[in-house]
């Protein structure tokens, strides 16, 4: 080991590092380490000039081991692997020490600092030595490609593909696609109508050859690794055979059962047990609601069998649920959000006093198809409200329920004051908010235009909403107790109705769905992009991108933006159809495996198998990801991660305690 | 003496059951007499320390020390054997590994006195006497060996050339490492790298173990008294605790095959740093709890409510190598030492 010549090279990321670690110091420390044959400072290693400093001294100093100590190896470890190789040096003979994240950004002290740049660029040395030269392992991409979640986002995502002759599975959960898009009546801030731009699109989609359509399905189990999926989907039953099915509607029709509508309608209408959510539904075929369908109830009824035109009959009581195995390259996530449950608030009364509304209830009421046919009336059904507060920020901005902003909400309440105003031009609108966020192409604008429609906006959280007058003009009405923090002045507001604006919520099912599909979700449920601002439709996992509102708060446009980036990243990778794959994979020695089998049923990809006949444990290199768990789980010791060998592991923890511990870890 | 081979047995920290395993290879006992003169080994032979420090420095040709290093006079012997003897065997688990003597490890040389002196139920000791270094009688001064806080494997204290795994090590390859000793010295026979461990079978003792095995999840352990358990099946995936899959085999599975699990006596793999980490992270990989989709916290009480079942896990799973590990001991009132 002692023969190896390692190059180190010390970054000033300009200031970032340089102006909390001493760099010139730690370089010249590092110089004087075991095997270092040179060490040098630059004020960016990044760059061309700063990776022909690695390049160059390679090829002069005969170097056989690189350390870059510098920003996080997600940055850049790609970058100085690529110099190491361009110089004729096997990429894996390199190790970052990452003195930026882990150093320089989390302190002032520069004496600390600058220790411990020492001991993460000893660590890198220490372990570099016992690195060993790997060759990547080729990988072929399926074509097809797998979308979850059937909104906007994920529409977009399945028509890009399509479009570009690639195979798309779109898996939604609801018997329909179109997500929470189908439900708005108008979309700020250009007040298109929301079924007249998104319906051509939904038909593309069920049309579309390259599209094999799957709703009324989920997802249940994911194998595989990038370029190889297998998703395992279950297809529930619809009760109706989607071959014969013409979607003419009669069985709805003569349907005699009808039930509260929580999901399309929010709780503000009705369907038929035998339903489409919507009548622009795709695909247009009906779904039997099981759980309230009077023939399954009670073994009676069977109106929609008897009235259904189509030979052979297309009502099947009968149908199971299927399940699929789909073979797919890559994944697209585009599950969507939910909405906050205002209920948590009980101070704004919604559920006990009956006109106060939630935003998406309010979107059915104004939609011209929904429940009072885009008439604004209270819960009678009938009473146009002379007054409407719209409150935002519920459950946003608050430190009780989610600290973050929901980005789109300020738009929309915007938008329902203009309905307001355009269907009862005499009512009194009452916006409270917090804040006004209106950043968009012409967002800033259509607040102006509320501004001149006569809109009264009250800068102030809603602290209470109540039906207990204090005066005469309060009774019989609902009154907004807010701090107005421009006047700086207690109001009672008395208003007719009041519509909450609640925040944009990860879906409740976030975590376990993160967990299905092996990436990773935030705090409140989002799912994690591999980089905020470079690769904001990757994820940690290869192969598995998102798109749309699963990832955070999101109105149409960008949800659309990123599913088609998320489209074009998939497309990147069908038209190379083989990438390298990082040859990080664990191995079983097969000599020394004793086949006790406490690794076999460890491995979340199904890598390991075992073999009867003698006795041993193997790796199936292809599908081991390299995680590390059966190699942190063999009591032998005797599987070993590639890149992650004991020696380097150990000399790794060696180098970096080099100033606590003198004696050496190992005996 | 003869110009034979000169062979030296001591002992420190341990039971005296090495001492006799040497004895126990049977009709082997006479050919080590046959090859070998002995030059030290108090336990069968009259010879005093002053006999050793006579000998010219590499005089023993083969040392075989077992017994981990807790006092004074222990590494006093230590370095003075190594330096009379040309090899130096750590023979069995106490020196090679630390073994019992080392859970002490796990506290103080004060707890320990207290309960060796005081506490024992068997100890009547109403003036509190603890043995002292140094007391003066009319004869002059009587002194013990200064005990200290921490017990050491025996390479923690000099460099030892071959260590022999087992507590204590079985007589197959007890013989087979004398074999390879005595060929090297009487025929010029290569000898195994040195700092290599010898007599053992290079996997773990599952392979010597004829239990069915199948995939683990555990969701309770029981100790061996609690259960009786099924034959031919692999006692781990019963619930009952086996380090052998953490454990280097040449034992021949002794225990498992009468329902004992593997204790561990024969130490980690060769490659393998700490046994005892070893083994918790298989159990904890196989420890059957919760299932997808759970809260976070409910599944930690569950894994718990299983990992609870092991009674003692730093015994159970250091139980022979504490000194050894990465752990070495633990931190008592603060200090490490
Ligand atoms: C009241 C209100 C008004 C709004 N008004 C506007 C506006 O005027 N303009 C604007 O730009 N934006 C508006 N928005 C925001 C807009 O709704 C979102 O930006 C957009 O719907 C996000 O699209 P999406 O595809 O990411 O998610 P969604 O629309 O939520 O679609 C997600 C889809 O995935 C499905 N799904 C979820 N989980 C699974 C699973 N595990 N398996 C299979 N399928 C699954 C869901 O059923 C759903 O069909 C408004 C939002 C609200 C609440
Ligand atoms: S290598 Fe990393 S630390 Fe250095 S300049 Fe580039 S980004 Fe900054
Ligand atoms: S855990 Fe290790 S020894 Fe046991 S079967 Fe797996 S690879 Fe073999
Ligand atoms: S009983 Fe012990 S030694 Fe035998 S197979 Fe099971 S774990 Fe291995």
């Amino acid at each position: 080991m002692n023969e190896e010549k390692v190059g180190v090279y010390v970054c000033h990321c300009g200031t970032n590092i340089a102006k909390v670690v001493d760099v010139v110091d730690v370089a010249t420390w590092a110089g004087e380490q075991p095997n270092v044959e040179v060490a040098r400072e630059y004020k960016f290693m990044c760059s061309s000039l700063g990776q022909e400093l690695i390049e160059q001294d390679i090829k002069e100093k005969g170097l056989t081991r690189v350390v870059v100590a510098s920003c996080s190896p997600h940055m850049h470890e790609k970058t100085f692997r690529g110099a190491c190789e361009r110089a004729g040096l096997n990429p894996f003979l390199f190790e970052m020490a990452n003195i930026r994240e882990h150093d320089s950004w989390i302190t002032d002290d520069k004496v600390a600092a600058t220790q411990k740049a020492k001991s993460l660029t000893n660590a890198a040395i220490a372990r570099v030595v016992h690195h060993q030269p790997l060759e990547p392992i080729p990988v072929e991409i399926n074509p097809n490609t797998l979308i979850v979640g059937g909104g906007i986002a994920g529409i977009t995502a399945a028509l890009e593909l399509a479009d570009a002759g690639n195979h798309v599975y779109l898996v939604e959960r609801e018997p329909s696609i179109g997500g929470h898009m189908a439900q708005l009546d108008k979309t700020f801030p250009t007040l298109d109508c929301s079924a007249c731009i998104l319906t051509p699109k939904m038909v593309d989609v069920g049309q579309h050859a390259n599209i094999t359509l799957l709703t009324w399905s989920e997802v249940e189990e994911l194998d595989g690794y990038l370029g190889n999926f297998t998703a395992t989907v279950r297809k529930k039953a619809r009760y109706v055979n989607e071959e014969v099915c013409t979607g003419c509607g009669i069985c709805i029709e003569k349907c005699p059962a009808k039930v509260l509508d929580e999901v399309f309608e929010v709780g503000m209408g009705t369907r038929k047990v035998i339903y489409r959510p919507f009548p622009q539904a795709v695909p247009k075929y009906p779904v039997i609601d099981k759980e309230n369908c009077i023939y399954f109830l009670r073994g009676k009824c069977k109106a929609c069998e008897l009235f259904c035109p189509t030979e052979p009959n297309s009502i099947d009581f009968t149908q199971k649920d299927e399940i699929l195995k789909l073979q797919v390259g890559n994944i697209i996530l585009a599950t969507g959000y939910d909405l906050f449950d205002v209920k948590r608030i009980p101070q704004y009364g919604y559920g006990r006093l009956k006109n106060v509304f939630t935003s998406l209830e309010f979107e059915r009421m104004v939609n011209a198809s929904g429940p009072t046919d885009g008439k604004i009336v209270l819960r009678d059904g009938k009473t146009p409200p002379a007054s409407v507060a719209i409150v935002h920020c519920v459950g946003s901005r608050d430190e009780n329920y989610h600290k973050y902003c929901s980005k789109i909400c300020c738009m929309y309440s915007l938008k329902f004051a203009h309905l307001v105003h355009e269907r009862i031009p005499d009512a009194e609108v009452y916006n409270c908010y917090i804040d006004m966020r209106t950043p968009g192409k012409g967002y800033e604008e259509f607040y102006h235009r509320l501004l001149e429609e006569g809109t009264n906006f009250i800068r102030g959280k809603v602290a209470e909403i109540t039906d207990a007058p204090r005066i005469p003009a309060e009774e019989g009405k609902l009154v907004v107790q807010v701090e107005d923090t421009l006047i700086g002045r207690q109001r009672r507001v008395p208003v007719d109705m009041v519509i909450l604006s609640p925040a944009m919520e990860a879906k409740p099912d976030s975590k376990e769905v993160s967990q299905l599909f092996k990436m990773g979700c935030d705090f409140d449920g989002f799912f994690t992009e591999r980089h905020p601002k470079l690769d904001p439709v990757a994820t940690m996992t290869e192969g598995i991108y998102i798109a749309g509102a699963c990832q955070g708060p999101k109105d149409v446009p960008e949800s659309v933006v990123q599913g088609a980036a998320a489209a074009a990243r998939v497309a990147g990778l069908i038209n190379r159809g083989t990438v390298m794959m990082e040859p990080v994979r664990a191995n079983i020695d097969q000599d020394k495996c004793s086949g006790c089998r406490i690794c076999n049923n460890m491995c979340p990809y199904n890598a390991i198998v075992f073999h009867e006949d003698r006795h041993v444990s193997e790796v199936i290199t292809a599908l081991c990801q390299g995680c590390g768990t059966c190699v942190a789980a063999c009591p032998s010791g005797i599987i070993t991660g590639a890149h992650f060998t004991n020696d380097q592991v150990f000399s790794e923890i060696e180098g970096i305690l080099w100033d606590v511990r003198p004696e050496k870890v190992l005996a | 003496m003869s110009d034979k081979p000169k062979l030296a047995m001591y002992w420190s920290a341990s039971c005296g059951g090495c001492e006799i395993s040497v004895l126990n290879i049977h009709e082997h006992i006479l050919t080590v007499d046959e090859v070998f003169d002995v030059a030290f080994f108090p336990c069968i032979a009259d010879f005093k320390v002053h006999h050793v420090e006579s000998y010219p420095d590499g005089y023993i040709d083969v040392c075989l020390w077992n017994g981990a290093v807790r006092n004074s006079e222990g590494e006093h012997m230590a370095h003075l054997l190594r330096q009379k003897s040309k090899f130096m065997v750590a023979y069995g688990s106490c020196a090679y590994e630390g073994c019992i003597p080392a859970l002490s490890n796990l506290t103080s040389k004060e707890a320990t006195f207290n309960t060796v002196y005081f506490d024992n139920p068997s100890i009547d000791n109403p003036n509190k006497v603890l043995p002292t270094e140094s007391v003066q009688v009319t004869e002059g001064e009587l002194t013990l060996p200064t005990f200290w806080n921490t017990v050491k494997s025996l390479d923690q204290v000099i460099d030892v050339d071959y260590y022999l795994p087992g507590c204590p090590p079985e007589p197959p390859q007890i013989w087979a490492v004398l074999q390879v000793i005595v060929g090297a010295l009487l025929e010029g026979k290569p000898l195994p790298p040195k700092g290599s461990l010898v007599g053992h079978s290079g996997v773990a003792v599952c392979e010597e173990c004829p239990l069915e095995k199948s995939e683990k999840t555990i969701t309770k352990f029981f100790r061996p008294y609690e259960i009786v358990p099924e034959p031919g099946v692999c006692l781990l995936e019963q619930g009952i605790v086996c380090n052998g899959p953490a454990t280097v085999g040449g034992c021949g599975a002794l225990c498992p095959q009468v329902g004992m699990g593997c204790r561990g006596c024969y130490g980690p793999l060769p490659g393998v740093e700490d046994q005892g980490g070893k083994m918790l992270s298989a159990i904890a990989s196989v420890i059957g709890a919760g299932e997808a989709g759970m809260d976070e916290h409910e599944i930690e009480r569950q894994i718990e409510a299983v990992v609870d079942t092991i009674v003692d896990p730093a015994g159970t799973f250091y139980r022979f190598s504490m000194a050894h590990s990465l752990l070495e001991r633990a931190k008592v009132n603060g200090k490490g030492e």
